[in-house]
């Protein structure tokens, strides 16, 4: 086993983060002051490299870790765009982290140590691996949530993440013993063979028990409703870059873990928790799209914007097709971009040196700074699903395929959430254009801020002139997920 | 391409002077608009050579192509669109030239020279088009030139109404023209004229079935088409409009009463002779309406107190005199005192413009008076115009007024001899009015108050000179265009179709004689009368006005044909749009639609917030119970 298993090839680029997370980690301990500027641009860095290495690897699954870890071209698209979600939200930081006295090398290292795990996620093929590398990437999070620690906001957010991923982490942990309780195994591809062999037999109900465990766990990272609480108190508390980087790399990491459990093993039970996915997404799209109409607070409202959205992926989910997870995955790619843009708008949101969050803040932004406001009104714009614009498409997708799963009315329950989350998109819209003037905003002190908020934006606008690229690395990365 | 030139050449203006006229100022936008304005007369003036050769059509471009059913945008260029053209486009001209004095005080000049162009291109659009669609479109396009020009001063609420009644009564009159439309593509399965015209004769004494009822084919297309020329000529019942479109500043009444809107009517039911020829029932309405709207116009003109006023009814009643000769076979009459009516008519109205613009904005004849030796050279305009419109022998007006009154005579059709009657009874009341207006406007003791008086001036050339030029129109038009009467038509060279046993033209020459010197008379006697009244006795209106109390009202009130219409229409339609919105659109769509939903959605909004009480107990309590929820469903539901 050992001689001819262990070959670390399939998962170089998580060696390589390792192993750039432990030297950064050594330099920064011993030049402490010089790292605290270095160290986010370096981290940054390793990511675009890890990126580089996922481009053009062989799409066959090949196995590492004892068959715990697999390498494969779904893992490898999912890879990519988080490690981009990563490094894009991560530039978001220097202003901010400088600006509040907390730029300090730990808070990049956490985030590659989280992202490690997140991409650690996307290769699990065991339930031990799924549970392993979900701590690695949970753990960071609950210490950068809380790491403004002197104010008590992030604090109470770091402790309340923390309480509840325990919780939930509890939940899958039991979900997992179920599984193999009544499976016998651990490994996704031993348990997808066995259930295969079986042709279709019924599952156990302890095992589906388990798998609605497991679920419920990787719920809550998705922040799915009813596992959503800690959202809201968890993005308007912790710092705004933190919430950035939250928003974007690890939702996609839990969907990739929950796309490859559900498809893989469990594909021959469709039937059996498509059920429980349709219930989950229904809840979320409804209670993202109502409970953002009553929020003042632009961090909060962006809380329950991402529960909404991820019911909107959900239901590509739920189709339990190929296609649903081709919908996922371009709709995924299109919102992280999206939320990216978005949270680097709020992080210019400065008023003589104090970062606000207020919705009102952007009253009549559009005469103050046109540039800024143009491109939060194409972000609202598009996350509310108006065409031409990148959210439009990805929307489109995941109804699509509902529609062709037969599965209608949630498509119809989705396009109706999308009327009332609507609404507070473009309150936003018109806030910024059409309310009399607030005081304006500090100018941008580096400009790294507003370049990656015009690259999102630009990508946003422009998805619709080159689609080619998401969507058809999509669409390979759902056929070698489903193995077709 | 001097078709071209000279119909697009005011849609060149009416762009460039409406998009750029506050980049390139007032005296810019003057200078754009009134040169492609002159480009557009001088090339209808060189078209004049057209008169008399084949008829020929110049095609721009294609419209729309729908499975067969082709529509080009066309010029249709025969001695009708020629002298039309000729008539739109100098016309146009000189009251283009005339509004840069007018106007000069206004803040929104580029604005009005837009509308004023747009204007003439669409009436040209209307006159040269070669389909039914193309017309509908210059007709509409009218429509909406007369309704920004009428409401241009839009802060004045009298302005703004008087424009909205004009669009209103005028989509009354559209919608028969819209319906006329339709029948004619239904019928001929074409909307071309050519086409049309060619398979009229056809479909004589054929007979349409519509809703059980049979009509005759040709009647029902013709009284179709000619709703649209009554609302748009301003004819009984639908003549609302008119009088309130003094509103717009005068040289837009000038353009709408001359060359521009009133005539499109008469125009329309000339170019659609040869399907009138064979609907003898739809002519007889025609005389019948003309012959009605030319007495009752009069009427009305003879008690109206405002100088414009009195010749906005002028107009109706000239109007009417075109459409009483239409009907008893003679279009040729017709358009001929609309080409002679355009010059004198306009002369009027900018000798009006000129007089209001000299007494400092004073519309009431009643505080004028006396001012014809301050006003000379309008003095003299005026009169020239006068005579003209009431018929003096040797102006324009004698020629085709005379011409139209005797083919009354002549004519063996249906209500011809109504409409003679009526014409003569007009014509008496026509000089009484018009002596009226020169005699309370000019002479007498001046009734202004001192300031006003003092102020009274000659205008500036830029308005005489169009007013010189429009006398000499005024005096000699007639004796240019006497061949439009020949009884052989060879003038018209097939433009005008009129059936071989319609000699109307001809039989005219042979009426008795003292039909020829009834309008002579008509003139003498109103003019007399009007002398006596005003000039002689001016207590003797007033008297009679007391003796005659209900008849004065009647007539002041313009036969309550507003009241009646508000009592019959606009409360009604209101009461019923009240009901509608209060009971309807508020009490049940709004309660239940947009409101109701927005209501939930915000109660809804606010329960889930409440759902976020920040106690960490909470929110793990209500993961728990997710996922009992979740387990329950999935057992007892799915599994059941």
């Amino acid at each position: 086993m050992l001689g001819s298993g262990f070959d670390l090839s399939p998962a170089l680029p998580e060696a390589f983060l390792f192993v750039a997370g432990l030297a950064l980690l050594a330099v920064a301990a011993w030049r402490e002051r010089q790292a605290n500027g270095f160290t986010l641009p370096l981290v940054a860095l390793s990511f675009l490299v890890a990126a580089l290495l996922l481009l053009g690897r062989d799409p066959t699954p090949t196995l590492a870790f004892d068959g715990h870890f697999v390498a494969d071209g779904f893992a490898n698209f999912v890879k990519v765009l988080i490690l981009l979600a990563a490094a894009g939200s991560l530039l978001l930081a220097p202003a901010w982290l400088s600006d509040e006295g907390v730029e300090r090398f730990e808070f990049p290292l956490l985030a590659l140590f989280s992202t490690l795990g997140m991409a650690m996620m996307v290769s699990a093929n065991s339930l031990l691996a799924l549970y392993m590398a979900l701590e690695l990437h949970s753990l960071p999070l609950y210490v950068l949530a809380a790491f403004k620690r002197d104010e008590i906001r992030a604090t109470e957010a770091g402790l309340k993440y923390f309480v509840l991923g325990a919780l939930a982490s509890g939940l899958l942990l039991y979900g997992c013993s179920l599984v193999y309780g009544f499976t016998g195994t651990l490994r996704f591809d031993v348990l997808a063979s066995t259930f295969a062999g079986k042709g279709g037999a019924v599952l156990p109900l302890g095992a589906i028990v388990g798998l609605v465990f497991v679920v419920a766990g990787l719920a809550f990272k998705l922040a799915a409703v009813p596992f959503h609480m800690w959202t809201p108190d968890v993005y308007e508390g912790a710092p705004t870059p933190v919430t950035a980087f939250l928003t974007a790399a690890p939702k996609l990491a839990a969907f990739a873990l929950l796309l490859r459990l559900l498809f893989q093993p469990f594909a021959t039970y469709v039937d059996e928790w498509q059920q429980v996915v349709i219930l989950v997404a229904v809840a979320s799209m409804l209670l993202g799209a109502f409970a953002a109409i009553g929020q003042s607070n632009i961090k909060r409202l962006m809380a329950y914007s991402s529960i909404g959205h991820v019911g909107y992926a959900l239901v590509g989910v739920a189709a339990g097709t190929g296609e649903g997870v081709h919908a996922v995955l371009v709709y995924l790619g299109i919102y992280l971009v999206m939320s990216i843009g978005t949270f680097g708008c709020i992080l210019m949101m400065r008023r003589q040196g104090r970062y606000v969050e207020a919705i009102q803040d952007l009253a009549g932004l559009s005469r103050s700074r046109p540039l800024m406001a143009l491109a939060l009104a194409l972000f609202m714009f598009s996350l509310a699903g108006i065409p031409p614009l990148a959210g439009f498409f990805g929307k489109l997708y995941v109804f699509l395929a509902a529609i062709r799963a037969d599965l209608v009315w949630l498509a119809v329950v989705g396009v109706l959430t999308s009327v009332i989350g609507a609404f507070y998109y473009l309150r936003i819209v018109k806030i910024m254009y059409f309310d009399e003037p607030a005081e304006s905003f500090d100018p941008l002190p580096r400009p790294g801020l507003g370049l990656v908020v015009a690259a999102t934006a630009v990508l946003v606008a422009g998805f619709p002139l080159l689609p080619g690229p998401l969507v058809e690395s999509a669409q390979a990365a759902a056929r070698s997920l489903l193995g077709s | 391409m001097l078709h071209v030139l000279l119909v697009f050449s005011p849609l060149a203006g009416a762009a460039i002077a409406g998009l750029f006229g506050r980049l390139i100022g007032d005296r810019a936008s003057q200078l754009v608009t009134c040169g492609l304005m002159a480009l557009s007369a001088l090339c209808a003036i060189i078209g004049l050579r057209q008169l008399g050769e084949e008829p020929y059509t110049v095609p721009l471009f294609t419209w729309m192509l729908v499975d067969g059913f082709a529509v080009d945008w066309a010029l249709r260029v025969d001695t009708l669109s020629t002298v039309m053209m000729f008539v739109v486009s100098c016309i146009s001209f000189l009251i283009h030239v005339y509004s840069i004095g007018y106007m000069a005080h206004d803040d929104s000049i580029p604005r009005f020279f837009a509308y004023l162009s747009f204007f003439t291109f669409a009436m040209l659009m209307l006159v040269t088009s070669d389909n039914l669609l193309q017309l509908y479109f210059g007709w509409e396009g009218v429509g909406v030139a007369s309704y920004l020009l009428i409401g241009f001063w839009y802060t004045r609420p009298s302005a703004c109404a008087a424009a909205i009644k004009a669009f209103i009564v005028n989509r009354v009159g559209d919608f028969g023209l819209a319906l006329g439309v339709a029948a004619t593509f239904f019928i001929f399965d074409s909307i071309s004229y050519d086409e049309i015209f060619r398979a009229a004769p056809r479909f004589a004494d054929t007979q349409l079935a519509i809703f059980g009822a049979s009509f005759d084919t040709l009647t029902l297309i013709c009284v179709l088409l000619f709703v649209g020329a009554i609302g748009k000529s301003a004819q009984l019942p639908l003549h609302t409009w008119l009088p309130d479109a003094m509103e717009g500043p005068t040289p837009v009444s000038a353009l709408i009463h001359a060359a521009t809107m009133v005539t499109a009517g008469v125009f329309l039911v000339a170019r659609f002779s040869p399907l009138f020829e064979y609907a003898p029932e739809a002519q007889a309405l025609v005389t019948a309406i003309g012959a009605s709207t030319a007495f009752f116009a009069a009427t009305v003109g003879l008690v109206q107190n405002d100088i414009k006023r009195v010749i906005a009814y002028s107009t109706c009643s000239q109007l009417g005199y075109m459409f009483a000769a239409a009907g008893v076979g003679a279009y040729a009459a017709g358009i001929f005192h609309l080409y002679t009516h355009a010059f004198f008519k306009a002369l009027l109205f900018l000798g009006a413009g000129s007089v209001i613009h000299a007494m400092s904005d004073e519309q009431d004849m009643r505080r004028m008076g006396g001012i014809w030796r301050k006003l000379p050279l309008t003095y003299a305009a005026m009169w020239i115009g006068t005579l003209a419109l009431v018929g003096f022998p040797g102006t324009s007006g004698f020629f085709s007024k005379d011409a139209i009154i005797e083919a009354t005579f002549a004519a063996h059709a249906p209500f011809a001899g109504y409409a003679f009657g009526l014409l003569v009874l007009a014509a008496v009341l026509t000089a009484f009015y018009s002596g009226r207006l020169m005699f309370l406007t000019f002479h007498g003791d001046p009734r202004a108050d001192a300031h006003t008086m003092e102020h009274v001036h000659e205008s500036p050339p830029v308005m005489i000179v169009p007013l010189v030029l429009l006398a000499l129109g005024a005096l000699l038009a007639g004796w240019v265009g006497r061949d439009m009467l020949d009884p052989e038509g060879r003038f018209w060279a097939g433009a005008i179709v009129t059936l071989p046993d319609n000699r109307v033209l001809e039989e005219m020459h042979h009426v008795p004689t003292v039909v020829k010197l009834a309008p002579l008379f008509a003139l003498v006697l109103g003019l007399g009368l009007s002398w006596l009244f005003y000039v002689r006795s001016p207590q003797l209106p007033n008297q009679l006005a007391g003796r005659l109390r209900p008849l004065y009202r009647f007539l002041l009130e313009k036969w309550y044909f507003d009241e009646l219409y508000d009592a019959l229409f606009v409360r009604p339609a209101l009461a019923l749009g009240r009901i509608l919105w209060r009971g309807f659109d508020l009490g049940v769509i709004d309660r239940f639609g947009p409101d109701g939903v927005a209501v939930a959605t915000l109660a809804a909004a606010r329960r889930a917030v409440r759902l976020q009480t920040g106690y960490v107990y909470h929110y793990a309590f209500a993961m728990l119970i997710g996922i009992v929820a979740l387990l329950s469903w999935y057992l007892f539901v799915v599994r059941g």
